[in-house]
């Protein structure tokens, strides 16, 4: 059997205006850095230089704040709660407008396939602030008693691997409850959040409402230390969760947390098995893996792992590396050289281990990151591959016998934040999503989000829920 | 004229009722000075050896039917009716208070009981949800125990203090190692002696008595403890025990002393799971 060739279908950039320079967005504009310092951020695809843009030290994070102080106390917690829902609805309606613009920069700055970022991030950047506008004047609904409070004013830190997701997960719930917002997007990936301020004005959002410091840890460390921040909310490393969590030990600062995982997907051998095969290429090379709820951890019953490999590199091998923004790439680049590196450096101790490393033939392009979609087999709970978390697209196989077998390996972690289960069996799936400790199983699918659907992780995968009625918890005190 | 017979105060582990494995005891006075007990000084090992237990019972109570367990809450309210005088007579010795205040705090204590029986079976409807996905998925959030937690139930109301810190956490399924109040301990291993004959499975509550100061950093740094009720603590040992409890991300809550469903919950994971719908 032969296969199609594809035609490159590039998507163009022509609808996305980069500037060569950023300033910080504090009090409704756009403002150059009293660091007066500037770093750039590159496309990881070709590496070339996208923008420069501001880095905020303390000088510029005491300004962001006192800006979203002012506007929590003057404006936006006086503010009738149906007419702040109103600000959200706009801004999930101009992100809707704006969608291609904002997934080609997406792809742009962070590598991912424009696929993906047409398809799912922006969408559902956008169903978030829908969702959260129509909580706004609810809250009294949302289980936290009969008149729950704000915090104020909320320090927001995101990651690099959906930066307008992100941003979306922790800007529309904060909003929407009443609080104000200082934002730092990741280092790597400072453009859409950059073009969301954008937004925010298109919107009329009063200013001081929504702030978006750039920068980098240090950054974000003074974000963290700032007393005049009362809630925090970050989405990143385990490491720097808990080094979060030690630093705000004893003040009055709540934190919510969405950290790491190492997620078992569990084949049984009933599993329907191109469906599984599906599940399993989306569990891991959705995102370059650059995903913390990453199905990397895949535990198939013995009897039945053969039959199921084979199918699995097979299809493995028809996946596309490359330009993320060809609409038919289905593996884009790596988000930096330090995750390339880190990505190496773990996939490596596979090997060093006795694991058996697999990948299929693929061409990766000359400059930018790029790594192989990758399957170790041979993996013993030992490994550090399958401990860590490698945040790429490397998958860790694993077998058991007996579907307590699976619980016992699938638990067996510090993590929790998602599971996989595929079997054609009801009763099964249930007996095996009671058992898995972690915040988020899919049953027969796999990464799978919904802004109405809380997510989040048991242990050391963080602290507390993003999304529906669940997520709004966060950002309320308790009513009397 | 007869002499009474004195009680040896002693840890609760496992269902079981051990001295200290170090051998320590520390003078208890009344209110008034006078010599009251000498309650075991938990160390370290001992701390361990609740988590073990209360880390092997979970599985078996967090699988127990929510009507069971709150047959077992009730039992407990049970059993402490028929033991009022003693809890009685307890905290009028520790806290110096009046029989008629002691009575109240005791008929409280058991009240609460009663009412977080009354939740176990019901916590998952207030809590849980069917999530709407823009998409052809069923989609359902439940909350489930989250593991150990460790409860620090220090200062008066003595009893109730206990009761307000325990309920809740086993109501969903967790199970409990109970800081005994450092001034106060009594009412504690007498709240052991109500637990060891109502059904709760051995493990599910372990008691221990000692230092404050102590317990606060062993349970803290403790990496298989997952959550902690620090009502009962200063707010300089609060700090410690977030920055120790930093290391497993444990859940530090504190609360007042009110009864509410947000104690139940707040020591509970939420649980979504996600199923293709199709034919």
């Amino acid at each position: 059997m032969s296969n199609f060739e594809y035609a490159p279908a590039p998507e163009s950039t022509a609808i996305v205006d980069i500037k060569s320079e950023y300033g910080l967005f504090i009090n409704g504009k756009f403002v150059a850095p009293k660091s007066g310092k500037r770093f750039t951020t590159i496309n990881p695809a070709t590496e070339e230089v996208l923008a420069k843009v501001a880095y905020a030290d303390l000088a510029d994070v005491n300004l962001a704040v006192t800006a979203a102080r002012s506007a929590f106390t003057k404006v936006w917690s006086k503010m009738p709660a149906a007419e702040r829902g109103k600000y959200l609805f706009r801004i999930a309606r101009i992100l809707q407008e704006r969608a291609r613009e904002f997934a080609v920069l997406e792809s742009l700055d962070n590598g991912k396939p424009i696929r993906e970022s047409r398809d799912t991030d922006i969408p559902l950047a956008a169903a978030h602030f829908f969702y959260h506008a129509g909580w706004a004047d609810k809250l009294e609904h949302a289980g936290m008693g009969n008149n729950p409070k704000p915090y104020g004013v909320a320090g927001q830190i995101i990651p690099w691997n959906f930066p307008m997701l992100m941003l979306a997960w922790k800007v529309a719930p904060a909003l929407a409850t009443g609080n104000t917002v200082v934002l730092k997007p990741a280092e790597t990936t400072p453009l859409t959040a950059l073009l969301f301020a954008e937004v925010c004005q298109q919107a009329g959002l009063p200013a001081g409402v929504v702030n978006i410091v750039t920068g980098d840890g240090v950054t974000g460390s003074h974000i963290v230390n700032h007393p005049g921040i009362d809630k925090i909310a970050f989405t990143g490393s385990t490491g720097v969760g808990k080094a979060i969590a030690k630093a705000v030990a004893g003040t009055k600062k709540s934190v919510t947390l969405e950290l790491g995982g190492k997620a078992a997907n569990i084949v049984y051998e009933d599993a329907p098995i191109d469906e599984a095969v599906e599940g399993i290429i989306n569990g891991i090379f959705f995102n370059q893996g650059h995903v913390c709820c990453a199905g990397s951890r895949l535990l198939v019953q013995e009897n039945f792992a053969d039959e199921l490999l084979e199918k699995l590199k097979r299809r493995m091998s028809l996946i596309r590396v490359g330009n993320p923004l060809d609409k038919n790439t289905d593996l884009g680049a790596i988000n930096s050289a330090s995750q390339l590196a880190r990505i190496r450096e773990i996939s490596d101790s596979g090997d060093l281990e006795g694991a058996e490393r697999w990948s299929p033939a693929c061409n990766l392009p000359q400059k930018g990151f790029w790594y192989p979609p990758t399957i170790f087999t041979g993996v013993s709970q030992s490994h550090r591959i399958a401990r860590e978390e490698i945040f790429g697209p490397v998958l860790s196989v694993l077998t058991f016998r007996t579907p307590q077998e699976a619980i016992e390996k699938a638990n067996n972690t510090p993590y929790g934040l998602s599971a996989g289960v595929w079997t054609d069996k009801g009763s099964k799936i249930l007996w095996t999503a009671q058992r898995l400790r972690a915040g988020v199983i899919w049953a027969n699918t796999f990464n799978k989000f919904d802004p109405t659907s809380p997510f989040g992780g048991y242990k050391e995968s963080g602290w507390g829920r993003e999304g529906g009625r669940h997520g709004l918890a966060g950002y309320l005190k308790a009513g009397k | 004229m007869r002499i009474d017979v004195m009680k040896t105060y002693k840890l609760f582990i496992n269902g079981q009722f051990p001295r200290s494995e170090s051998g320590r005891v520390y003078e208890l006075s009344d209110s008034k000075g006078k010599f009251l007990a000498n309650p075991a000084h938990g160390s370290r090992k001992d701390l361990r050896d609740c988590v073990v237990a209360a880390r092997a019972a979970f599985s078996g109570w967090n699988s127990a039917t929510a009507y069971n367990r709150g047959q077992i809450l009730y039992r407990i309210a049970e059993i402490m009716e028929g033991r009022s005088e003693q809890f009685v007579a307890e905290i009028v010795a520790q806290e110096g208070v009046t029989p008629a205040i002691a009575k109240k705090q005791v008929a409280e204590a058991i009240d609460t009981w009663v009412w977080y029986a009354g939740w176990t079976d019901k916590i998952s409807v207030l809590n849980g949800s069917t999530n709407p996905v823009a998409g052809p998925y069923y989609n359902f959030t439940i909350p489930e125990a989250l593991g150990v937690v460790a409860i620090f139930a220090n200062g008066k109301p003595s009893l109730l203090n206990l009761v307000n810190g325990l309920a809740p956490v086993i109501a969903s399924g967790n199970t409990a190692i109970l800081m005994a109040s450092e001034k106060f301990p009594l009412s504690a291993i007498t709240l052991a002696e109500a637990l060891a004959t109502s059904d709760l499975p051995a493990g599910v509550i372990n008691i221990i008595t000692g230092k404050t100061e102590e317990l606060v950093s062993w349970a803290g740094s403790h990496m298989d403890i997952d959550a902690i009720d620090a009502s009962g603590l200063t707010s300089k040992q609060l700090k410690q025990a977030q920055e120790l409890g930093a290391e497993n991300l444990k859940r530090i809550h504190s609360f007042d002393g009110k009864a509410s469903p947000l104690r139940i919950t707040s020591f509970m994971e939420s649980k979504t799971v996600w199923h293709p719908v199709g034919i």
